[in-house]
């Protein structure tokens, strides 16, 4: 029942990616760190849907599009509940869900003002020390950032 | 440890920090060695910094080394508003090594990235100053006859103080019992106490150390700075408590040593040092041979 519900809202695609469950309130960072706004394919998407888990979530179909594990899991900051599915002709194909990097480059500020990343050109680059509560260490100051002071850029 | 930058304390292992001890020992017997005679090493001080900048000079002219920089932004040309990128390309055509001091926090790491020369961390911002850390394990070692299983008292400002963090690390590879003394609104970060815990390794907190201090190996002492506090009366009247004087050290322990980093306002009061435990001025003069035996190891003159 609610498969034909979710149908309705956003409609099937027959090739490429579906990305669920993402936090109603983080699908634009989600949209931004997969860098959807640049790309040509056809994507449809819904938001403030119901959901039992986040009491509303949002939900993003790319048609023809296909994300290595690499380029999928970085939206694990801001959706780590997030569930893909990869459809061929119509079909879920595979299932996968997105676990948080050991490192990774760019997608959120580093939480210290005097950090250089925030003084001057320098892309933030970080080491993950806690994927539970996420934790980031900071590459270059090496100051943690914590969920709570999580800034996307 | 050859053509690698040092620009945090983790960068080295137990056993790299190990070497560059014992390096620095042999530097003590024998100072003068002409192996740095065809090397140029800049030093780049963004920030002013006598002591360490004079430390550096004085370890690479000892070793035949020739010094260009600067030791003020006035000085350089990043006044004209020229970027960290830029000075760094190209002071590297210029010189063998880079030492640089800056005030942004993490700006060595990334000169280190843009330099095609090895970069040693002079200090960078509230960050990490390993050269300091490297010294005061060489005092530990030298005054205690080993680095294992210390007391280790740290009076101060824990909260701000880079010395203290890098410190901290580098202890942890030597089992030290670690004991901070600080007013609650310096107190040293949940991150290194996180460190401690999950190493295994005890510490216990205090805001006064009358009481425990007979049981001190080394008091690392660090100042207490009055921009730190929001309100001057709250700083007046928690200055005192951090403060060491000789009476204190009647009943304490005869291996124990008083190492500060310099320079030192008032939380030591002079008539402590002629007391034989106050070890700080030694402790700066072990800063050159710590710092020789730093940048032979990057060069590869030594192994």
């Amino acid at each position: 029942m609610a498969k034909d519900i979710k149908q309705l809202k956003v409609s099937a695609i027959r090739n490429g990616t579906v990305i669920d469950h993402i936090p109603a309130n983080n699908l634009f960072k989600v949209i931004n760190i997969l860098g959807l706004d640049h790309i040509d394919n056809q994507i449809t998407f819904g938001t403030n849907l119901e959901s039992k888990k986040y009491g509303s979530k949002a939900i993003v179909k790319i048609s023809d599009k296909f994300f290595v594990d690499e380029e999928i899991n970085r939206i694990a900051l801001a959706a780590p509940e997030a569930k893909l599915n990869i459809i061929r002709e119509y079909h879920v194909e595979e299932k996968k869900t997105v676990t948080v990097p050991d490192s990774f480059s760019g997608i959120v500020k580093c939480f210290n003002p005097k950090c250089i990343t925030n003084k001057d050109a320098v892309k933030p680059k970080f080491h993950v020390i806690s994927k539970k509560d996420v934790s980031l260490k900071c590459h270059y100051c090496e100051k943690i950032t914590d969920q709570e002071h999580m800034v996307f850029i | 440890m050859k053509n690698k930058s040092l620009i945090s304390i983790n960068d080295y292992t137990r056993e790299e920090i190990l070497r560059v001890l014992d390096l620095a020992g042999e530097f003590e017997q024998d100072p003068s060695q002409r192996i740095l005679e065809d090397k140029v090493i800049a030093t780049l001080f963004f920030e002013p910094s006598t002591r360490t900048r004079l430390s550096f000079e004085s370890a690479v002219n000892r070793l035949g080394g020739k010094i260009i920089g600067f030791s003020d932004t006035a000085s350089s040309s990043s006044t004209k508003g020229e970027t960290l990128k830029d000075t760094i390309k190209t002071v590297s055509n210029y010189s063998d090594m880079i030492v640089m001091r800056h005030p942004v926090d993490g700006s060595a790491r990334y000169a280190s990235e843009v330099s095609t020369v090895p970069v040693v961390n002079a200090g960078d911002g509230a960050n990490q100053h390993p050269t300091q850390t490297l010294l005061d394990l060489y005092s530990i070692r030298k005054t205690q006859g080993t680095l294992n299983n210390l007391n280790l008292f740290i009076v101060g400002d824990l909260k701000y103080g880079r010395t203290v963090h890098s410190l901290l690390m580098a202890m942890a590879h030597f089992n030290a019992t670690f004991y901070f003394i600080s007013p609650p609104e310096l107190s040293m970060p949940v991150e290194y106490k996180m460190y401690l815990d999950q190493r295994g390794l005890k510490y216990y907190e205090y805001t006064d150390f009358k009481e425990i201090i007979p049981e001190a190996d080394i008091i690392y002492v660090t100042r207490v700075q009055k921009e730190r506090f929001s309100d001057p009366i709250e700083y007046e009247k928690t200055k005192n408590a951090y403060m060491l004087n000789n009476s204190m050290l009647q009943n304490t322990r005869n291996n124990l040593k008083i190492l500060h980093p310099l320079p030192r306002v008032n939380e030591i009061s002079t008539d402590v040092d002629d007391n034989e435990k106050a070890y700080y001025f030694t402790q700066a003069l072990n800063g050159v041979y710590t710092r020789q035996a730093i940048i032979s190891l990057i060069f590869g003159l030594k192994n």
